[in-house]
């Protein structure tokens, strides 16, 4: 029965907080609907952590647990085939977590609310099922679920050019889906050896090897770009800076928070776990594309003046920086991915929960405008600064734990061509201080710029909530990273072994 | 009784329906090109009622194809009549020129 | 117990930090005081039993190394894991007294000078978390908690710096602090990890205690024509250059004395400052494996000294003139380890670089707290606006001049001993060496005067009604306590207490080099004394003649314009800058191309759908008689 996978849920409560929001009627209502389903999913998703890591204590030792496989559509052989090992559940709490800090976000979200819910919650659908499924297939849909409401998010509640930003977020994305289709069809259909019968399933394909290596040395960099294309990968990151800079507060937070995950998530479990040859083999080319978006996007950031951009650019290098380790192709450097996409997920929403109530209030993003918000909100600014912090890599916050895994794994690696590259990724961390510090000097400290902002005000309270929800993540994961390591670290070594057979 | 040749019913057919074609393509009022497309048909039927009498003389499809057509025209006729009266009623004109407003 | 002495500041710092807000600046400061001083108690009892309790002693006489805990903090391999751990050794003992001692006296200090300061629990707040960070650097067990506990102080260092954040100037130093920190950082986190890679192992001790192992372990790999243990070791060594402000990235320190007084003694002059020193130290088994790294050390810390000590002689601010002082210093301290070798009088260069890190830190911490208490007095940083102040501040005065006597190099007071430790030493490696630091020495004894004369002597200005006075008691109370200190420190038996290999000698005084370094200090004091005991034209007549080194010493030769220029001028304007204008125009230009191709493509054969039914006739009239030709043609 369906119904008895506790994974299903992730996409039922969506889906009826879905129903529940159509029968809304008043913006009280719609909130009811929307707190009470993201703490249901953070429920729902911390219980599965726990659980999970009590089967994986009493033994439970499968690639992938509670897994389930509904026939869908049997000619092709697809399945709804859900599953998750390690990693994956660090991405569904992840996104529970944000989704839910964004609920709080957008409480005041105007015009059309009840619409403005619907479309961020058929998102946030599109992003559990993506992470829950294991039927390239299914993956693949979740993934399209998850990209098209953006446009509408973007285009209707945003902020700017938003209407060419939408368009061009939508389409650059939807390239990057049409390279991942093809590789997807091109990898179902040397799924199984002659005569076998083709499959969908991650975990089928994997086992069958039966990719030859012509094939993926074709099909390998196609979907990688494709998802690369998702994690901001130089030159097809552009995206990312206007998209971002466009976008409502909540959406920004998920996107870059959880959407921008996809893309490194996928880039290891479909990319290098069913085409490890390739992997291997074609590393090096991605390696230097990524190694340029660790630098590029810090250096980005340095010169710009609206904050939206400045933290865009930011994401560039940090997600550069997901992909660049898990092209290092051994465990630490990618556990040291999922780290950093937790990381840079939760701080990147608290840093764009932050802007959208700075903007919300002085209605300017643009740091030469602004100055000394210390004073006159001082839980905002403090809340900033503590981000900032765990954007350059502080010890006690999520960003210096992942960037030292990162590196420490990377220079694993004994060749000088990793090596360099690794000192080059390392060298990121003096530019961050830079342009954080930057921001943080202009935007927060020194005299008080313009007098109309004397009279704003402090955070509200749902505000922060939200901050502080994820505030106390950045800060849990930084002091205690063993237990998320832990968490992660058995989930790599099946994607080790295929690669070093 | 002696029949006319064939070219005799053709040749005006065919100049019909040239004209017909000539004025469809060329004028810009609606009813003008209502009226080019009538004579367009009617060269048709005449071709019909022709060919059925040279070819099989014993049968009478294409007498019945005639009518049919002629029955067809008249309803098209007055539905494209109904349409260019309501497009005058709103816009004053009947040029297809300035008939523009739905392109693109 | 040892864990508590982390635990109590970690604990100050968030309670203070999150409720501090709602209390009264009193029961913040109280509360402030109290959790330093039990901090403070508990490192004293560990510190007194480790070097007199006698269980910290093998059979053969060495003081042991011994990790009073180690709890796992993250795993990346099965080698290399960070721990977070208590290290009890000579060294880390040391600084559990130094650490809280000055930090105790910072807080009882603050008590009297940030009194009515906007932001004093944030101030308080900021200390301890320093004090944390700074505890727990110093008994990191492996040296990636070093690391982590090294960016903890240079955040913690960043906040207080930038603690008047109003200021603009108090926010680009901070900036200026943390970021060149951070470079330098950049080399240590790189030396840690080739190190460790070669290594296997973070621990301190694994690596120090087998060092022939170690070198072993880099089977002779070499890169660019150095071994690459020599690149580890420099680049380590470059993270403490950046931390204790050594050239050429010593640019932040003059500027971090923005920050409040009492922040400038702790963290500026006193303890965190010390840490690249405290890292060489920690790792120097390693580094006595290459001659190269040690001499690299050498000439850093030679060349340091003597710029800072010119550098001073030229500064109007006192507390610059006491943060070249510091630099020149620590120097000092450096170049002691990089000349201290085992052959030479058994290692003394380490004894004596820790000796003297012990008692800088008590004099200058003296020095810096009494330059705060005239700064509260005459609220100026400016000696001009001071001159004469003997007769108005007798305790300064008097706690001032011995802290200057120390720094000189009098006997019996303690900078005289330490200092003529590390003279020794360095004659002991190279003439070379110990000429040069002698000299040092004496540029160290004439700014140091000049300073004191200009505050003290010099003129009798005119302050109106509103006189300058000796601060209150709890910021004299500071200033006697470390007097007090400076003048019996050196007496201590350090030789017995810390050396390279723990095992304890007794140090004997070379009456050459003490007769001629004590000469030395006294002739530059008498020169002081002769140039600005009182009003006179000589100084700036000096000044005049030698018109060029004296305004390059007074924009300390430029290097801040050098950096503003590579920052400015270099990064931003020409790579930034050209990054983003690439990002904008070129990548995005290309994307935004596509777009336009796809849109011009569409534009131009949409012509062919104009919905006009007389074209389509048209067309296929056309081509139904092109196709009827071309038919009749081929039947033809």
């Amino acid at each position: 029965m369906i119904f008895s996978n506790i994974l299903i849920y992730f996409v039922v409560i969506p889906l009826v907080m879905l129903g529940g929001l159509f029968l809304c009627r008043n913006m009280n209502q719609i909130r009811t609907v929307a707190v009470i389903g993201s703490t249901a999913l953070l429920a729902l998703s911390v219980y599965l952590m726990f659980d999970f890591l009590q089967l994986r204590a009493a033994g439970a030792d499968d690639i992938m647990l509670y897994q389930g496989s509904w026939m869908w559509f049997e000619p092709l052989n697809i399945h709804l085939a859900v599953g998750v090992d390690g990693i994956s559940v660090a991405m569904i709490l992840l996104s529970a977590i944000i989704v839910f800090a964004g609920t709080f976000a957008s409480w005041k979200i105007t015009p059309l609310p009840k619409d403005f819910f619907l479309w961020l919650i058929l998102l946030s659908t599109g992003v559990f099922g993506f992470f829950i499924s294991i039927d390239l297939f299914t993956m693949f849909m979740f993934y399209e679920v998850a990209l098209i409401p953006m446009y509408l998010l973007i285009g209707l509640w945003g902020t700017g050019r938003k209407e060419y930003s939408a368009m061009k977020l939508t389409l650059m994305l939807m390239g990057g889906s049409a390279f991942l289709l093809l590789g997807i069809l091109g990898i179902y259909y040397h799924s199984a050896p002659e005569g076998g019968r083709l499959t969908m399933n991650l975990l089928e394909i994997s086992a069958n090897d039966a990719i030859d290596h012509n094939w993926q040395y074709f099909l390998f960099p196609i979907t990688f770009v494709g998802f690369g294309v998702l994690g901001a990968m130089f030159p097809f990151h552009t995206w990312s800076p206007d998209g971002h800079a466009s976008a409502p507060t909540a959406v920004s937070m998920l996107h870059a928070g959880v959407l921008m995950k996809l893309g490194g998530y996928g880039c290891f479990r479909v990319a290098i776990y069913l085409m490890p040859f390739a992997a291997n083999e074609l590393s090096w080319i991605f390696l230097i594309l990524t190694g340029i978006s660790v630098v590029y996007g810090a250096f980005s950031a340095c010169v710009q003046t609206d904050l939206k951009y400045i933290n865009a650019y930011s994401s560039v290098s940090h997600c550069g920086l997901v992909l660049f380790a898990i092209l290092m192709l051994n465990n630490t450097a990618m556990t040291g991915a999922v780290m950093q996409m937790l990381s840079h997920g939760l701080m990147t929403a608290l840093f764009f929960a932050l802007i959208g109530m700075i903007y919300g209030r002085t209605h300017t993003r643009d740091i030469r405008q602004m100055g000394g918000l210390m004073k006159i909100m001082p839980f905002l600014a403090v809340c900033y600064v503590i981000a900032g912090m765990a954007s350059l890599g502080l010890p006690g916050l999520s960003g210096f734990v992942a960037e030292m895994t990162i590196f420490v794994g990377s220079f694993q690696n004994s060749d000088f061509f990793h090596r360099a590259f690794t000192i080059v990724a390392c060298s990121s961390i003096v530019i961050t201080a830079v342009y954080i510090l930057r921001v943080v000097g202009k935007l927060l400290f020194g005299p008080v710029q313009d007098e109309h902002h004397l009279q704003l005000t402090d955070a509200t309270w749902w505000e922060r909530f939200s901050t502080i929800t994820l505030i106390v993540c950045v800060a849990g994961i930084g002091c205690f990273p063993n237990w998320i390591a832990g968490l992660l670290h058995d989930s790599f070594i099946p994607i080790i072994e295929v690669l070093t057979k | 009784m002696e029949k006319l040749p064939i070219a005799l019913y053709i040749i005006p057919s065919l100049i019909m329906f040239c004209c017909g074609v000539y004025g469809f393509i060329t004028r810009k009022n609606m009813i003008a090109i209502l009226i080019s497309l009538e004579l367009m048909l009617n060269s048709v039927d005449i071709n019909f009622v022709v060919f059925n009498r040279f070819l099989y003389p014993g049968q009478l499809e294409g007498m019945m194809f005639t009518l049919f057509a002629i029955a067809i025209a008249a309803a098209e006729t007055a539905l494209a009549i109904a349409i260019i009266v309501n497009i005058f009623r709103a816009v004053k004109n009947i040029d297809i020129r300035d008939l523009n407003k739905m392109k693109f | 117990m040892s864990i508590f002495i982390l635990c109590i500041p970690l604990f100050m710092f968030l309670f203070l930090g999150l409720v501090g807000m709602k209390l009264s600046h009193k029961l913040t400061g109280f509360l402030g005081c109290l959790g330093m001083g039990a901090c403070l108690t508990l490192c004293y009892i560990t510190s007194f039993t480790y070097f007199f309790g006698g269980d910290f002693v093998n059979e053969a006489g060495e003081r042991i190394q011994s990790i009073l805990w180690n709890t796992t903090w993250l795993q990346f391999t099965d080698h290399l894991v960070i721990r977070l751990g208590f290290l009890l050794d000579p060294i880390s003992a040391m600084m559990l007294v130094v650490i809280p001692t000055i930090s105790f006296m910072v807080h009882v200090y603050s008590l009297g000078y940030m009194e009515g300061e906007k932001g004093f629990q944030r101030y308080y707040a900021f200390l301890s978390l320093f004090s944390f960070s700074m505890l727990g650097l110093v008994v990191a067990t492996n040296i990636f908690q070093m690391y982590i506990f090294w960016e903890l102080v240079g955040a913690s260092s960043y906040l207080l710096i930038g603690f008047f954040y109003k200021l603009p100037s108090a926010v680009s130093a901070s900036k200026k602090a943390f970021i060149v920190t951070r470079f330098a950082d950049l080399g240590f986190l790189v030396g840690i990890l080739i190190l460790s890679y070669y290594t296997k192992t973070f621990n301190f001790l694994d690596m120090t205690s087998n060092p022939e192992g170690v070198f072993g372990s880099f089977e002779g790999a070499t890169f660019m024509g150095a071994s690459v243990l020599t690149w580890a070791l420099v680049l380590i060594f470059m993270g403490g250059m950046g931390k204790s402000a050594m050239l050429p990235l010593h640019i932040w320190l003059p500027d971090a004395m923005e920050g409040p007084t009492p922040v400038s003694a702790l963290i500026h002059a006193a303890t965190m400052v010390v840490a690249g020193v405290y890292l060489v130290a920690r790792l120097f088994p390693l580094y006595l494996l290459e001659e190269a790294a040690l001499t690299i050390i050498t000439v850093v810390g030679c060349l340091t000294a003597f710029y800072a000590a010119v550098v001073a002689c030229a500064q109007v601010d006192i507390k610059r003139v006491l943060a070249f002082s510091t630099i020149s210093q620590i120097a000092f301290m450096i170049t002691s380890l990089g000349v201290a070798r085992p052959e030479i009088h058994e290692g003394l260069g380490y004894m004596a670089s820790m000796f003297h890190l012990f008692t800088h830190a008590m004099f200058k911490a003296l020095l810096f707290l009494g330059a705060g208490a005239l700064i509260h007095a005459v609220h100026s940083n400016n000696y001009t606006a001071m001159g004469g102040l003997r007769k108005y501040m007798p305790v300064t005065h008097v706690t001032f001049l011995i802290g200057c006597l120390a720094i000189a190099g009098i006997w019996p007071f303690a900078g005289f001993f330490s200092k003529d430790e590390i003279l020794s030493a360095a004659y002991g490696n190279h003439w070379f060496w110990g000429l040069w630091l002698s000299m040092v020495a004496g540029l160290t004894a004439f700014y140091m005067f000049r300073l004191y004369y200009l505050i003290f002597w010099w003129k009798n200005p005119d302050f109106g009604h509103h006189t300058p006075h000796d601060p209150p008691l709890a910021m004299k109370f500071p200033l006697i306590f470390l007097a007090a200190v400076s003048c019996v420190a050196g007496f201590i038996p350090f030789g017995h207490l810390v050396t390279w290999n723990r095992e304890p000698y007794t140090i004997h005084i070379d009456p050459v080099v003490a007769a001629s370094s004590l000469g030395i200090a006294i002739v530059a004091i008498l020169l002081a004394t002769y140039m600005y005991r009182k009003e006179n034209p000589l100084p700036d007549k000096l000044a005049n003649t030698f018109h060029g080194l004296w305004t390059a010493a007074h924009h300390r030769f430029y290097w801040d314009e050098l950096y503003l220029w590579i920052t400015h001028k270099v990064i931003f304007n020409s790579i930034c800058k050209p990054i983003a204008w690439f990002d904008r125009h070129i990548i995005d230009g290309t994307m935004d191309g596509f777009a336009r191709v796809t849109q011009w493509a569409s534009c131009s054969i949409r012509g062919l759908q104009s919905g006009n039914v007389q074209t389509y006739v048209w067309i296929y009239l056309i081509g139904a008689l092109l196709m009827a030709t071309v038919t009749w043609l081929c039947l033809l």
